[in-house]
């Protein structure tokens, strides 16, 4: 065991890195989930994403196309979701599962051939005069442009859901769908616009690890983040600045346990890569005796005749 | 333009023909999948759906059938009466994982005596052990109200750790040369899960899918637990009022769900794969998730659904080696099963009407 080897400016430097993906949908499916809509397809969302932008940056050489395309292959997955629960007003518990696991099968065939390739490689942004300063320059300044995106699309949707117009529109849908419909709001246009916003988070999220963060692709490469992600939500409150926190906390989990494994600690490494699933649990489990945050009518069917 | 109207009740019609609505769809839909894949579109479907039943080598395939469904029945059962009262099991593939774990390392226990009570023994253990796994979400959801999606699906990924820690370490095979994975229960008699009767498929597991379809049928028909089940689902209000108490009924449905995929499990690797290793779930916990919707949450419904699902892996696996047709083609095609499913559904509770907009 060598606890030496562990450097922890270079930690939680690529903490930042591992939240990241997280970061992105989290807060998709936040914006998600406070207009009223459970969509359990974040898994499947994120692992399209992940091929999606993997496929177009290889093919068109630049890794930003690439993270658009992400974007748009996990937008218009979320768009059957928002079919089936918007219009044909299917359970959203098992739509949601239905995007999972088509997500994953349809991965696994666009993927066939992409195997073992590197994808073009992702500038990194050195923040001029920030990334000198000594210890914080290397933790925060010194990243992709992706992880200052995902911190910004926080604060953005922070923004957007307290101070303006829309976003008490969007909270209004997700507390009560009838008054939103009675006050003359389109609920099912609003909630699916919700929806594609959180698909082209998730899809970005999961191409941020294929092409940076490990960057290869594998089949089931994902590995339940997209779960994760959803626990995030819920131990957040529904607040972006929680998801946030919750994001770092995760990521660093994660990022200490790899290190662990590499120091060679006497735990098998089994024990250690459980770990960020176990302690999601522990989490969920103090997070549920607060159920008040949630959106009320947070899985719920809106059809105007009733 | 379309709109919707809600039925008074739910259609009857509708409710049996949305399956099969929904199974005509997919193959129209693959057909078309497979056509973009460059391969064949009429042959590939007569490939699955045809070839393991009646082609030449389907005395091959039909045994085979019995082995891919029963897992799947087996889990579906138990997720289906859970699903019925809004209580969502979705990590049967960790209680699978775990059931399988714990009925082998019994078994392996005993190594290499010779005794009739060995294999019943397992059967406890796998059992036992899937419903301990299931109690983790289901303790957890009463106690603190935790999200039990959330919480059996991330045990998902905790059981798959601990599947590999078991192949590497403590059930490794120590004859095995160093490869990861036990000793294999099919060459150990008394833990072997053998065909009842050789050549046709028919293990222990078969039996106990098609048991677990009749005492579901009766739980859910003749008893007042199984009416408390459809109550909860179909009216929670109703239900409180009647006095159902929800933490009992939640102890029950996972601890059901996870005992039955914990004997899957079980008779899985005691059987058909013969030992514990690193790649041994292969997702039937999570197919077994479209069984139940397809089988309309319903016994006999499942049974039937568990039959086509088993039916499109053959012929899936049939499929990759006679016309290359890639394994993830048919995961995709089970996908778009559950999708179109849902997107059927809707017909059984309203009404599509075509509405003329008129001049306010």
């Amino acid at each position: 065991m060598d606890f030496g080897s562990i450097n922890p400016i270079l930690l939680l430097a690529s903490l930042m890195v591992a939240a990241t993906p997280l970061l992105l949908a989290a807060i998709g499916e936040l914006v998600v989930e406070r207009a009223g809509v459970l969509n359990l397809g974040v898994e499947g969302m994120m692992i399209t994403g992940a091929i999606c932008g993997f496929a177009i940056a290889v093919n068109t050489g630049s890794p930003i196309v690439g993270l658009v395309a992400a974007a748009a292959g996990g937008a218009a997955l979320s768009l059957l979701f928002a079919v089936l629960t918007q219009f044909a007003l299917a359970n959203q518990v098992a739509s949601g599962l239905s995007l999972t696991l088509f997500g994953l099968g349809l991965s696994a065939l666009l993927g066939q051939g992409y195997q073992g390739i590197k994808p073009p490689p992702f500038p990194r942004v050195d923040i001029p005069l920030l990334s000198d300063i000594p210890v914080l320059g290397p933790i925060l300044f010194r990243h992709d442009i992706v992880v200052y995106f995902g911190l910004a699309l926080v604060a953005a949707v922070w923004w957007v859901l307290k101070n303006t117009r829309a976003g008490l529109i969007l909270r209004a849908v997700g507390e009560n769908h009838d008054a939103a419909h009675a006050l003359g709001y389109k609920v099912v246009r609003i909630r699916i616009l919700a929806i594609m916003f959180g698909g082209a988070c998730a899809g970005l999220g999961g191409a941020y690890i294929s092409l940076i963060r490990v960057p290869q692709w594998t089949e089931g490469m994902t590995a339940g983040i997209g779960w994760i992600a959803l626990a995030l939500v819920v131990f957040a409150s529904w607040k972006p600045w929680r998801v946030m926190l919750g994001a770092y906390l995760f990521g660093g989990i994660t990022v200490l346990q790899l290190n662990l494994q590499a120091a060679g600690v006497a735990i098998p490494v089994e024990y250690l890569a459980m770990s960020p699933y176990l302690i999601t649990i522990l989490v969920l489990v103090i997070m549920s005796a607060d159920k008040s945050r949630a959106p009320a009518a947070l899985g719920r069917s809106f059809h105007a005749s009733q | 333009m379309l709109t919707l109207e809600k039925r008074p009740q739910p259609s009857r019609l509708w409710t049996y023909l949305t399956p099969v609505v929904a199974v005509i769809l997919t193959m129209l839909a693959g057909a078309v999948l497979f056509a973009f894949l460059g391969k064949d579109p009429v042959q590939s479907i007569r490939t699955i759906f045809w070839e393991p039943l009646f082609s030449e080598f389907a005395f091959y395939y039909r045994p085979q059938l019995l082995v891919k469904g029963a897992p799947l029945v087996l889990i579906a059962i138990g997720l289906s009466l859970g699903f019925r009262a809004g209580i969502w099991n979705i990590g049967a593939e960790g209680q699978y994982i775990i059931g399988a774990i714990c009925g082998a390392g019994v078994g392996l226990a005993f190594y290499p005596m010779e005794a009739w009570f060995i294999f019943p023994l397992m059967v406890l253990a796998g059992a036992l052990g899937g419903w301990a796994w299931a109690m983790i979400p289901a303790l957890l959801k009463v106690r603190f109200g935790t999200n039990e999606i959330l919480v059996s699906l991330m045990l998902v990924y905790v059981a798959e750790q601990l599947l590999a820690s078991m192949s590497l370490g403590l059930l490794k095979n120590p004859e095995g040369f160093g490869f990861p994975g036990s000793r294999n229960l099919q060459q150990y008699p008394s833990a072997h899960n053998a065909e009842l009767i050789a050549g046709s498929g028919m293990h222990w597991g078969v039996v106990s899918a098609l048991v677990a379809v009749i005492l579901a049928y009766i739980l859910l028909n003749r008893h007042m637990l199984g009416f408390h089940i459809r109550l909860t689902g179909e009216a929670p209000r109703a239900a409180r009022f009647a006095g159902v108490n929800p933490a009992r009924l939640i102890l029950f449905c996972l601890g059901t769900a996870g005992a039955l995929a914990g004997l899957a499990g079980l008779f899985e690797v005691s059987g058909p794969s013969g030992q514990v290793s690193i790649d041994f779930n292969v997702g039937y916990g999570f197919t077994a998730i479209i069984v139940a919707f397809l089988g309309r949450l319903h016994p006999i419904g499942i049974l039937l659904a568990g039959g086509l699902m088993a039916l499109t892996y053959i012929g899936g696996e049939i499929a990759q080696s006679k016309l290359g047709l890639p394994a993830a083609a048919i995961q995709v095609f089970q996908g778009m099963l559950l999708f179109f499913l849902l997107a059927v559904d809707v017909t059984t509770n309203y009404r599509i009407r075509r509405v003329t907009r008129e001049v306010a």
